[in-house]
């Protein structure tokens, strides 16, 4: 592209790419680089100090680091967030493919449905919450009412009062909230693979599973690889739902790290310690991205994909 | 080996394409089956809380609290819930609040997310790709990890416990959303538009407001709506960030302040969630399809 002439009645310096470049990034790089990398730079920096709520801390070295490992309820937090992101993402992929299928067929109403469809994920997460919390009553949840008029259950269920029952009831929560993104998402990947596909594998006589292994699955992957990088990432760093349904309890049973570090560093005011379980969550998030990362590039490469 | 086989194909194409249409009718027992009962109770799992919020909030506290009759029905509605809501909490307070730190938020994101992402996709300053690619990986930073420091920021700046802490810090997750969305917008406008107008003299503001913003609307509004649900929802931040009842958005002022005590008022606890989430799902309601299409763009981008 030759340089435009017409740029010289002006500033010839305003019509500079470069210059323009940096003026009009200028804004968003501001609150980026104030609100965003300054703040990630602090954070792994709070995470070698002891600073307190209200006072300046020192340098301490690993010392958060070696006490967290020592840290019982550390562990039981990593231990429950690599559980409650392994299940729910599982869950959520078979699901939320099976949700994607169906609506890819044929039928009426299907915006509609669509629509319908992803209203959980629309809602404020703290909002349906409250909403599951009340379903999961102790006393007088919908569920154990249903559950004992069908002659299943003699007692209520304790749904969030006891370790593991909690745990599975969140991950139930988590899965409810996560499949309509994954379904949606999916969706519009299937939308995009040619029906004449299927036609030449109908034509060669294949069966619906094998049109769905064989030609589905692989010309999905790429957007199965990206939604459930999302999909994990937010699982893993979830917080509204398990503040709201029971703040790690009982017994820290469902505290995941970042329900951990919000407790020690903002009511327990320790916001050293607080940080560094925060910065400890980031090695997950990068491998996380990594497997997907790579994985995406081999299959693009296996594919002779030239650009991404 | 395509020549004589194209006799027997020719006839056979049709009738498999009709047998593929056809396979849609003929089974209508396995469809219901394969179908029909998975996708009913897909909808009924994933509707089902709103249900209940909506149940719970009409129902009189004695209905609430007993196990006999059907629970699944509101025999006696009541507005009393709703009006305890408005009239002796702050609700009304809070509401105010989300509604104008998400529009200032949105507005101040698109902004910024215009500019940034028509430099980045279109004026191609030097390092503008690994500009775009950190764009993206600030995107992956979850609140999570942030709020601490934020935290620590916004009390330095003398902003904790103001609206404009969290005006100033939602961004962080919006711009990198919004700019990735623009600049898939922005790429599938042709080129030659521009060049066109740089002969007559158009200076690149120009072009941005005359040309480009105007063709790129529905990316404008695809953004628009996503920012302000993803504000509307925030809650580490704004739980973190402020402590006065006056100043709290929905989300953080209904788990705060409607669940003290060890008597959980349901029926107001479900009114603030009801009445918290209408808003969104109405404005969704409206741009469905722009949202949509900002989801699955920006992921597939």
């Amino acid at each position: 592209m030759p340089p435009p002439k017409a740029a010289s009645r002006r500033a010839p310096w305003l019509e500079n790419r470069n210059v323009l470049g940096v003026l009009f990034m200028l804004p968003a790089a501001v609150l980026l680089l104030l609100f965003l990398t300054y703040p990630l730079g602090l954070g792994t920096w709070l995470g070698f100090t002891d600073t307190k709520v209200g006072r300046g801390g020192a340098w301490v070295g690993l010392e958060n680091y070696a006490f967290l490992w020592g840290d019982s309820v550390t562990r039981l937090a990593l231990f429950n967030t690599l559980f409650y992101t392994a299940i729910a993402s599982v869950i959520k992929f078979a699901l939320g493919l099976w949700l994607a299928l169906l609506l890819n067929e044929h039928l009426p109403f299907k915006s509609f449905f669509r629509a319908v469809v992803l209203l959980p994920f629309i809602v404020p997460t703290a909002l349906s919450a409250i909403a599951f919390w009340w379903i999961y009553d102790a006393q007088f949840s919908i569920l154990s009412w249903g559950l004992s008029r069908m002659g299943l259950i003699d007692q209520y269920i304790d749904f969030l009062g006891d370790p593991w029952n909690a745990r599975l009831s969140t991950i139930a929560a988590n899965i409810w909230r996560g499949v309509p993104f994954v379904a949606i998402t999916l969706l519009a990947g299937l939308q995009t693979i040619s029906p004449s596909y299927y036609e030449a594998a109908s034509l060669d006589g294949a069966t619906p599973w094998q049109k769905f292994r064989h030609v589905t699955l692989p010309l999905l992957t790429p957007i199965i690889a990206v939604v459930m990088t999302f999909s994990v990432l937010f699982t893993f760093t979830d917080f509204q739902l398990i503040y709201v349904l029971t703040r790690g309890g009982p017994l820290n049973a469902t505290h995941l790290m970042a329900t951990l570090s919000f407790q020690r560093a903002i009511p327990g005011g320790a916001l050293g310690e607080g940080a560094a379980i925060a910065t400890a969550m980031v090695p997950f998030l990068l491998a996380a991205i990594m497997v997907s990362y790579f994985g995406l590039q081999r299959r693009a490469w296996q594919q002779g994909g030239s650009d991404a | 080996m395509s020549r004589p086989a194209s006799d027997p194909a020719r006839d056979a194409s049709p009738a498999t394409a009709d047998s593929q249409g056809m396979s849609y009718l003929v089974s209508l027992p396995r469809r219901i089956v394969t179908v029909y009962v998975p996708l009913a109770a897909f909808l009924v799992v994933l509707l089902f809380p709103f249900y209940w919020m909506v149940v719970t909030t009409f129902k009189p506290n004695e209905e609430l609290l007993s196990r006999e009759g059907n629970p699944f029905w509101v025999k006696n509605p009541t507005l009393a819930h709703i009006n305890k809501l408005l009239f002796d909490t702050s609700y009304p307070d809070w509401l105010w609040n989300t509604i104008l730190i998400s529009v200032v938020a949105t507005f101040v994101s698109i902004a910024c997310s215009v500019l940034a992402a028509y430099a980045i996709e279109r004026l191609r300053f030097k390092g503008s790709r690994y500009v775009g690619m950190s764009i993206f990986l600030a995107y992956l930073v979850p609140p999570s990890i942030l709020f601490i420091p934020l935290a620590q920021i916004i009390y330095q700046l003398q902003l904790f416990d103001t609206r404009l802490a969290l005006i100033l810090t939602y961004p962080t997750f919006l711009i990198p959303f919004c700019t990735w969305l623009l600049m898939g917008y922005f790429k599938s406008i042709p080129f030659e538009l521009e060049e066109c107008a740089l002969i007559d003299g158009a200076s690149r503001w120009q072009i941005l407001s005359k040309i480009v913003l105007p063709l790129a609307v529905p990316g404008l509004i695809s953004a628009g709506i996503f920012a302000f649900t993803l504000s509307w929802n925030e809650f580490i931040y704004a739980l973190t960030f402020i402590s006065s009842s006056e100043v709290k958005t929905v989300p953080v002022g209904v788990i705060t302040e409607l669940v003290e005590g060890d008597v959980y008022h349901w029926g107001s606890l479900m009114a603030g969630a009801l009445l918290g989430s209408l808003p969104v799902a109405v404005l969704y309601s409206f741009f469905v399809e722009y949202y949509v299409s900002g989801l699955t763009g920006a992921v597939k981008e």
